[in-house]
């Protein structure tokens, strides 16, 4: 397997406060790796330090202390960088130019030729549902619709390796499911991808490995099923027709009883848990309507604030 | 190089769609409009205020964009982040910096061509009812490319003072530097009348740093129906070009360094 993005114990502090500015850290030695062809999730709660990483990477700031490398190059190297995509945060771009103008003119930065410009641009414009708008002007654009100009704009020149700064964030459910599409075929067609979320549901459905962020520290790193540890997750049943009086069977087995306008929600500390409940529901004349995990393992990385012990062990 | 280009043509895109030309259209269109009216009155007098008024007219509004855009010209990507993806694309800040003052100089040159042809329009409108002379024609186009350099100049200087400062600081400090480089030809004998020492050299060393801005300034002479002598433009253009070559390589440095937080 091939390494292609390699970050080596980087630090950044950035310096806060006007009078005397005093350097706080914003990440500490960060030390990863990414092979080629996988999905990378770059998880982590607000202010953990995405961002400035995803900035480092790609020469926006310069790092405190460490290095990095993309395709064994170092990040400055302009040549590297042809080969790179990027969808930076919350992205505008320039707000007096169409989309086909502007996905134009950095196709002209790629020098690509005036046919692979025209065929880019229409592929690209019907790959993320915007050529209904390719003439519009940018300022026009809604913030999802920005959004997909800047994953098309990411993709310009055909990447090897694609970065995306919460890729999900301003879309619609549709376009949550469009842009999920969108990663997995790029790796399909043997892309690597890297981006950053605090979004769980999407990096468990899309990615291989994941690195998880707390407040600059790296809090656990490796493939989700390591980290997941799934026993551990909460269980929410929600069940219907259970008399009040039967009640306090399910309070005492129970972590948590909620009543609800549509019926009961059962919470249980894990899966174990699961068939005492069913056997309860049956007993006293119940419905299951669903069966859900509440709170994963991987959001606990977010919620605690101590490196635990599973975190250790995933550590790879 | 290419991609200095692709920087300048659409920095150049982004000043025709913000209609900054075409509030100079409209003044170089005042200006031939204003002219045909002097030129039913048939003064002869009249006529010699075409050049200088024009001449002068081309510098202010010339100076306005300079300053006013050229101190945003970067402020503005970085303000409005739109610079974060173009960066991470193989372009070198030095590059962008490029893409960005050739961008705005060639605003400035089609800015300047446009007020150059309504001068000489109107000109040769006055000229026809009288009898104008052929000579303030051809001196005028030397003395706006004397101008339009003096414009390049002033752009380097608010995109210097931008990759440190604010806008506004940066157009007050850019604003003030062309008044003393303008005043700069007076300082030496002004330095003379200081009685302090400290001043007296703080002036001499303004003279000796700052630009001097009177050397562009041919305006008036060329009003007198002089023509400007072609060693004075070679020496003028080195001046400009090296003094812009200076201003650029230091604004290159400071953004090589800088943080896009
Ligand atoms: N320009 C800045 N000046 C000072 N501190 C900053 C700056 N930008 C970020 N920080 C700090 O650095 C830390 C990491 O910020 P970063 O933007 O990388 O977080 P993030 O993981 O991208 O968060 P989010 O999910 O909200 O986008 C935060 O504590 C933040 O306060
Ligand atoms: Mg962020």
């Amino acid at each position: 397997m091939k390494t292609v993005i390699e970050i080596d114990n980087l630090c950044k502090d950035y310096m806060v406060g006007f009078w005397r500015p005093k350097p706080q850290r914003a990440l500490n030695n960060l030390s990863l790796q990414v092979n080629e062809g996988e999905i990378f999730g770059f998880l982590g709660g607000n202010g953990a330090g995405k961002t400035t990483t995803l900035k480092i990477l790609m020469t926006l700031m310069f790092p405190t202390s460490g290095s990095a490398k993309i395709l064994g190059k170092s990040i400055d190297d302009l040549e590297m960088r042809k080969q790179i995509g990027y969808l930076p945060e919350a992205p505008y771009f320039y707000d007096y130019l169409t989309a086909k103008e502007f996905l134009d003119y950095c196709g002209k930065i790629f020098g690509l030729s005036n046919d692979a410009r025209n065929r880019r641009i229409n592929e690209l414009l019907k790959l993320v549902d915007l050529d209904f708008a390719a003439d519009r002007q940018l300022r026009k654009f809604s913030k999802g619709m920005l959004q997909r100009i800047g994953i098309a704009q990411a993709l310009v020149n055909d990447p090897k390796i694609v970065f995306m700064d919460e890729p999900m964030s301003g879309l619609d459910p549709i376009g949550r499911r469009e842009v999920r599409e969108i990663i997995r075929s790029l790796r399909e067609q043997g892309k690597t991808i890297f981006f950053s979320t605090h979004i769980l549901s999407d990096v468990e459905v899309l990615c291989d490995r994941v690195a998880i962020l707390r407040k600059g520290d790296l809090a656990g790193y490796g493939k989700l099923s390591e980290l997941e540890g799934s026993r551990d997750a909460t269980m929410e049943i929600s069940v219907q027709g259970i008399s009040n009086e039967n009640l306090p069977h399910f309070c005492a087995k129970a972590q948590k009883v909620v009543q609800t306008a549509s019926g009961l929600q059962i919470q249980i500390p894990d899966q174990s848990h699961i068939d005492e409940i069913l056997l309860l529901v049956r007993k006293y004349d119940g419905k299951i309507i669903s069966i859900n995990p509440v709170k994963t393992a991987l959001e606990d990385f977010f919620v605690k604030e101590k490196t635990s012990s599973l975190t250790k062990q995933a550590l790879v | 190089m290419n991609t200095i280009l692709v920087i300048a043509q659409n920095t150049f895109r982004e000043s025709v769609r913000d209609k900054v030309l075409y509030n100079l259209l409209f003044f170089a269109v005042l200006l031939v409009a204003s002219s045909l009216i002097i030129g039913e009155l048939s003064l002869n007098q009249e006529k010699l205020i075409i050049p200088r008024m024009g001449l002068s007219v081309m510098l202010f509004f010339g100076g306005l964009i300079a300053i006013f855009i050229g101190t945003g010209l970067v402020y503005k990507e970085i303000d409005k982040r739109t610079i974060y993806a173009m960066l991470a694309k193989p372009i070198g800040r030095g590059e962008f910096i490029l893409g960005k003052f050739f961008g705005l100089g060639l605003t400035l040159l089609v800015n300047c061509l446009v007020m150059l042809s309504g001068i000489l329009l109107s000109y040769a409108i006055l000229s026809y009812n009288t009898d104008g002379s052929v000579a303030i024609a051809w001196a005028l186009i030397p003395a706006g490319y004397l101008i339009f350099l003096q414009l390049l100049l002033i752009v380097a200087i608010g995109l210097l003072f931008s990759s440190f400062s604010s806008p506004a600081l940066s157009i007050t400090l850019s604003i003030i530097i062309y008044i003393i480089g303008s005043l700069s030809k007076d300082l030496p004998v002004f330095a003379q009348t200081i009685p302090f020492i400290i001043t007296k050299y703080l002036a001499l060393f303004l003279y000796y740093i700052l630009p001097n801005f009177s050397n562009f300034n041919y305006i008036t002479y060329v009003a007198q129906g002089n023509m400007i002598p072609l060693n004075d433009i070679l020496t003028v253009t080195l001046y400009a070009v090296i003094y812009t070559t200076l201003l650029l390589v230091a604004t290159i440095a400071i953004f090589q360094k800088r943080n896009f937080k």
